[in-house]
Parts: C-alpha cells; structure tokens; sequence
C-alpha cells in the first residue's frame, strides 16, 4: 500500500498551522526523493503522520516525500525485512531495547553526530532512551505516560478516594469488591499487558534501579529477594479476587467493556486508553486518572512511559533529507500541533512544546515532570531483550492465573536469564 | 506412428522429442520446487547449526554452534508441549475421516435439494480459517459465548475453553474439525461415485446388508478415497497454525503453540530473533513429516506398480 505524495496532496492534508515557507527559505537545497516508513496506520496518527509528510514535500519544493504506512503490528515483524534490502531512508520504532536487533546488526544509522550538532535541542531529558553502547540511533517523537485509569462516579458512589498508598489501594479494591464489582479489567491474551502490572509492582516495591537491573539480566529471578516480595504485592490483588476472570482470553480491547459497563472500576493501561473510553461513550465526568500509588515509601516513583521513534536506516540513501526531516519532527512547533488534541493526544518530546489541554495529557505531564523522580522507563518489553520479555511476560500471564505456580515460573525465567545475557 | 519418416533424414530434437517435451514441461516445476522447497530445506538444516538474529548477513552474523540448538531443544519444556501438542492433533484430527465417511454416506442419496445439503455440508471447508478460528473463539467466550450458554441450560458450566491451558488445544482442534470433515466428506462422496453398483447387487445377493456391506464391499472401492484423505489431514494436522494463532495465539502460557508456531515465534514474530533455533525447529517438524510423506510415496509407488502388472 504505497502512498505517493505530491505536493497536490499538500492541500488536502495540511492541518498544522506551521508556516511552511519559513523552513522553506533556509534549507531548500534538499533534493531527490525521502523514501519514509511509518507504522503510524491508527486514524488520528495516520493523518498526522500524513500531514507532517506532506508538509515536509512542501517545504522543499525540489524533494519528493515517498511515504508508506504499514499496519502497526505487521510492521512489528516486517520491518526487519525493510531495513535489510533496499532500505527506506526514515523508518517508526521504538525506543531503548527495541533497538538492540537492529543496532547490533548495524541496520540503525548511528545519528550521535546529529544529537551532538544541536540538531535536537530540548530533547536533552529523552536522549537517554535513544541511546545505546554510548551512541544515539534515532529520535523520539512522541510517549505517553501510564497510569490507573478508573471510574470516577463508581469512586464517588462509593464515597473512595484516590489511593496514595498501597494500604489505601487494597481498602479501595475491598470496597469495589464489595459492591459487587472487580477492581481491575485486564485482557492478557497477547501477554504485554500483564507486563505493565509488574512493571509498577516491582518499581514501587523495589524501586526504579532495581527493575533496570533485572531488565539488564543483572538479578536472578529466583534468588533476589525483592522480586518474590514483587510477586507476593501482586498475589495480594490475585488472591482478593481484584481481577477480572477470564483476562487471559481477552486483548486489551476486549477488556475494556467491563470497565464501560461498570463492572470493574479501573484499568492500569497507557493514555492511548482514554480515546477508546470516550468513544465508549463515557464521559469526562466518568473517567480520571491516578499515579499507581507508592508500596515501599523508602523508593522514589519510577514511571512506564513507551517512547516512540523515527530512525535513519544505514542503508538510506538520501541522509541529508532524512536528517532534515529528524530535525524537524522534533523541533518544538511540530511536536507541539502532532501531540495536540487534534494529532496524536500525547506528550511532546521537546521540553520548548507546549502540553495540550487535555485532563489527562496535562495530568501525565504533570505526574511524569514532578513526581517520577525515580526514574522513567519504557516498558517490560522495551526494556527487557526481546527474548526475555517474551519468555517473561509468559510466566506473568500464567502468574496471574495460577498463582501457585510461581516457584515454577521464576525457575524457568532464571533459566531463561542465564541463557539470554550470557 | 504411420507418418515416421526416415529417421535419417530428421533433425537431433525430432529424434529425441519424445524424452525431451517432457522434460521441457516438467523444468518450470522442477525448477521452481527446487527454489523453494529442496534448496531451503537444506538451508534450514545449515541455518539449524548458528546463531543468527536473521538481520544482516549470516556468514558475518551468524556464529557457529553446531548442534547447541538440538541441545537446547532436548531441555526446552515450551518445545515439549509443542511436540506433544502435535501428538494430540495428528491423533484426534484424524477424527475427520470416518466423519466425513458418515456424513458422505448419509449424502449419498437421491431426494430433493440433496445437492443443496451436500454444499451445505461442504460450506466449512470454503471459508477461510481465520473466519473459523473466529467463529469458535466466540463460540467458546466465557460469558457470552453460545456453548456456555448451551450448557447453562443444563446448570453446566461455565467452563473457559480456550483459557484453560489443559482444554484449550482440544477445543482448537475441535474448530479445525469442522473444516477438514467437510473435506474428508467430499473425498468420500467423489469415491461414492466410482463405487461399483454390480458389486453391490451381488453383495446384497450374497446376503450382506449394513455394517458387513459398509466393511466388505463399500470400504475396499473407497481404499484411494481414503488414501487421499489421510494424506490431507495428517499434513493438515502437522501444518496446523493459523487456528491457533486466531484463537490462543499459543497461550495461555504457551499451551497450544505446535511446532510450527513455535517455530514461527521463536524466529520470525514481534519478539523472535532466533533464526537458528526457530530453523533447528523446523528441521525436527521435517523429520516428523518425512516419516509421513515417506510412507504415502511408498504405498503410492507400490500401487502404480501393482497396477503395471
């Protein structure tokens, strides 16, 4: 599915309010054509995606954007075979050990000059998901936080407050319970989910350095002591009944449903969650949002916030225009009108961009900017090697539904770790 | 031949045509089965001896371990559950065949809008899997699926199919039941056709009815029938994937993967970069097929000659 743009396209899809000819003056010289390809296949990215393309065309009226937009799943396996042979020059991905594949086997172009050149000023707090062996591989251009997205009128029916701590979580979930609902919806059939879950368990218990640590390979999952005291913070929820039955059937999507209709009261999801809750029919009044509370006081907050994120293959042919275009995907007026309420709904990676005024997006910035001084990380299967995530995620899913079986799984995830890191 | 002219006067590829037209219309096939069938057969089987994430080049890449990978395999527990998934499907989808001999006997009379009930009955087998995959995945919700509803009726229930890790392959095999019966059925109601009727005359002169008829003269006419349908539902069997991915996608907790899912996940999914092991996969699901196919082209080559005789 190949999506030519001409300028003639310009028309139709310009929604920015940028003006094009400012840019235009300066870097004109670039030529030829800029062959990009996005995973960006959802609508509302799908037009910005398309937009940014289009007035990019523009803005260099001797270059020709080539643009393809490949289904976002699919891409998750195809790209390997798009880097390989005739390599576009501007590819989506996403950040931190996502990368590795693709560094390791030289298919990233190393852009450490680029970052080094000022090409990407206010991006200072975000370079350190692109970075890897000590050198840059790409750009961000979007994240999102993560976080407890609840039921607003079942929590004011119920006369609970937002939870600060892990005590006042388990008395809200035991009042939820009580009313006859479930605390958490969850759908854990393609695993990632449940990965979220341990993400925020294991930092609040343990702390933000010590999640890296495992997700570097460096703690055994049998021996340390503070992935069983993770474990056993999850089995309390798992043992008072806090989630729904079935999740390992559902997708994410499918688990939504229970939180519309009220049967349970909160989902521990990303902020792409709220459009699909909106739509739902729910409205503002219904739905909030809440910091996954603390468990050990004595560790800071680390928070999940996945990064998105264009790369220059090595094998790219117009370099010139693809760092043009890195350059301008990040500068702070594209990131501020692409993460608006009218593009993507999430947060700018230029700290120059201003936030959109949306609940939940200012409430994340808020909670990312002042109080994640733990650290931030990208996600279970981000930060962890594409292998172990896998064979990780797995056990969690399995953790969930037969609790039991934890002495088993750990096992089998520590034969897993000596295998995988060597 | 009455128009053969003097051989001596005919050129090199009139003398020889008779070996060489075959051979030209046989070499687009060769070739292309040799491209992408023999070649990467023995690829994987090199493949199987690196450690390759199957980016960039494999002599550069790739690192040599000889048979770490069959090593690591003969400890893997997720290979074991896939082989042994792989036991389960072979056995129970060979269910499809005496099914669709029933269903093919049933059919196989003269009444009106019988041909109506045959594509009925046949219907399964045109629809894509993925449309099946789907169809049973609903069947089988938890909550609003039709089965559990069946078996609310009778204060059964309610029962999880496809999130049980001990039911959900039975329950996936079910679904590819459903198909390949259908298929099965029109081997058989083809073979039905070529049943001959004096035989059948002579039987019932003879005094044979019902199961003794079904046995000893029915069955030994539909011997190719039932040939061609064993070979089609054990390699249905063996190549069974795009159920399991609709419908479990391997869970939960990898109970459902086979072989070739797993081969596919540890080589080619979103998480799998493991060429050389995803390939030490594929050769064992090889091995396994070739004692099958091994079989059916002996007993294919040990007919044609009985019939030159």
């Amino acid at each position: 599915m190949l999506k030519k743009l001409t300028s003639a396209a310009v028309a139709l899809t310009m929604t920015t309010g940028l003006s094009g000819p400012a840019f235009a003056e300066a870097h004109s010289e670039l030529e030829g054509t800029l062959r990009i390809i996005s995973d960006m296949s959802n609508p509302a990215p799908r037009a910005v995606m398309e937009g940014m393309a289009a007035e990019f065309d523009a803005m260099h009226p001797n270059l020709t954007v080539e643009l393809d937009i490949v289904d976002r799943e699919a891409w998750k396996s195809q790209i390997r075979n798009a880097l390989s042979a005739n390599p576009p020059d501007v590819v989506n991905w996403y950040a931190a050990n996502r990368m590795e594949p693709y560094v390791d086997s030289g298919l990233f172009m190393d852009i450490t000059d680029w970052w080094d050149a000022g090409d990407y000023e206010g991006l200072e707090s975000v370079k350190g998901a692109m970075t890897m062996d000590g050198k840059q591989w790409g750009i961000p251009y979007t994240y999102y936080q993560w976080g407890v997205y609840y039921r607003e009128d079942i929590f004011n029916e119920l006369g609970l407050e937002e939870p600060e701590t892990f005590e006042q979580e388990i008395a809200n979930c035991q009042a939820i319970l009580d009313s006859g609902r479930k605390c958490y919806t969850i759908g854990t059939k393609f695993l990632w989910t449940a990965g979220g879950w341990f993400d925020y368990l294991n930092m609040r218990t343990n702390g933000f350095d010590h999640h890296m640590a495992l997700a570097r390979g460096e703690l055994s999952w049998t021996e340390d002591e503070g992935v069983r005291q993770t474990f056993e913070n999850w089995r309390t929820l798992i043992d008072m009944g806090a989630f729904i039955d079935d999740h390992q059937t559902y997708s994410w999507q499918e688990a939504l449903p229970f939180m519309v209709n009220g049967e349970a009261a909160a989902y521990l999801m990303g902020n792409f969650v709220v459009p699909q809750l909106r739509d739902a029919g729910l409205g503002d009044d219904q739905i909030d949002f809440y910091q996954f509370p603390a468990i050990n006081p004595d560790v800071a907050m680390g928070e999940d916030a996945p990064t998105d994120t264009f790369h220059v293959a090595s094998g790219a042919q117009n370099v010139e225009a693809a760092r043009e275009f890195l350059k301008y995907v990040t500068s702070a007026e594209v990131q501020t009108e692409i993460n608006g309420p009218d593009g993507l709904g999430q947060l700018p990676v230029n700290a120059n961009a201003s936030v959109a005024d949306d609940e939940f997006i200012q409430q994340g910035f808020t909670m990312l900017s002042e109080n994640a001084t733990g650290g931030i990380a990208q996600f279970f299967d981000r930060d962890f090697p594409a292998e172990m995530a896998s064979i990780g995620m797995e056990g969690l899913q399995e953790f969930m539904v037969f609790p039991d079986n934890l002495d088993d799984i750990l096992a089998r995830l520590e034969s897993a770790r000596e295998r995988i890191y060597e | 031949m009455t128009i053969a002219t003097d051989p001596e006067t005919q050129g090199w590829f009139q003398r020889n045509r008779m070996i060489i037209t075959p051979l030209m219309f046989l070499l687009p096939g060769v070739l292309f089965f040799a491209i992408y069938v023999i070649i990467p057969i023995f690829q994987s089987f090199y493949i199987s001896t690196y450690e390759w994430n199957g980016l960039g080049d494999l002599s550069e890449q790739g690192e040599f371990v000889g048979l770490d990978n069959y090593r690591e395999l003969m400890t893997d527990r997720a290979f074991e559950v896939s082989l042994w998934n792989n036991v389960k499907w072979l056995a129970l989808y060979l269910l499809a065949i005496p099914g669709g001999l029933f269903i093919a006997l049933f059919l196989n009379q003269t009444i009106v809008g019988i041909r109506l009930y045959k594509s009925l009955f046949f219907f399964p087998f045109v629809i894509s899997q993925v449309v099946v995959g789907l169809v049973f995945s609903w069947f089988y919700l938890p909550r609003e699926g039709l089965l559990n509803g069946f078996l609310g009726l009778f204060g059964a229930g309610p029962v999880n199919v496809l999130g049980d890790p001990t039911l959900a392959t039975y329950g996936i095999i079910a679904a590819g039941l459903w198909p390949q019966t259908a298929y099965c059925m029109i081997l058989y109601l083809t073979g039905l056709n070529a049943v001959d009727p004096e035989q059948i005359e002579a039987a019932r002169l003879d005094g044979a009815r019902g199961r003794r008829m079904l046995w000893h003269v029915i069955l030994p006419q539909l011997r190719p029938a039932t040939f061609i349908a064993f070979v089609v539902t054990i390699i249905g069997a063996l190549r069974s994937f795009d159920l399991i991915s609709i419908m479990t996608n391997g869970g939960p907790f990898g109970s459902t993967r086979v072989l070739s899912f797993y081969m596919f996940e540890k080589a080619l999914s979103e998480y799998g970069f493991r060429m050389g092991y995803g390939s030490a996969i594929a050769v064992i699901l090889f091995l396994i097929m070739l004692v099958f196919i091994g079989y059916f082209l002996w007993s294919m080559w040990r007919d044609e000659r009985d019939a030159r005789r």
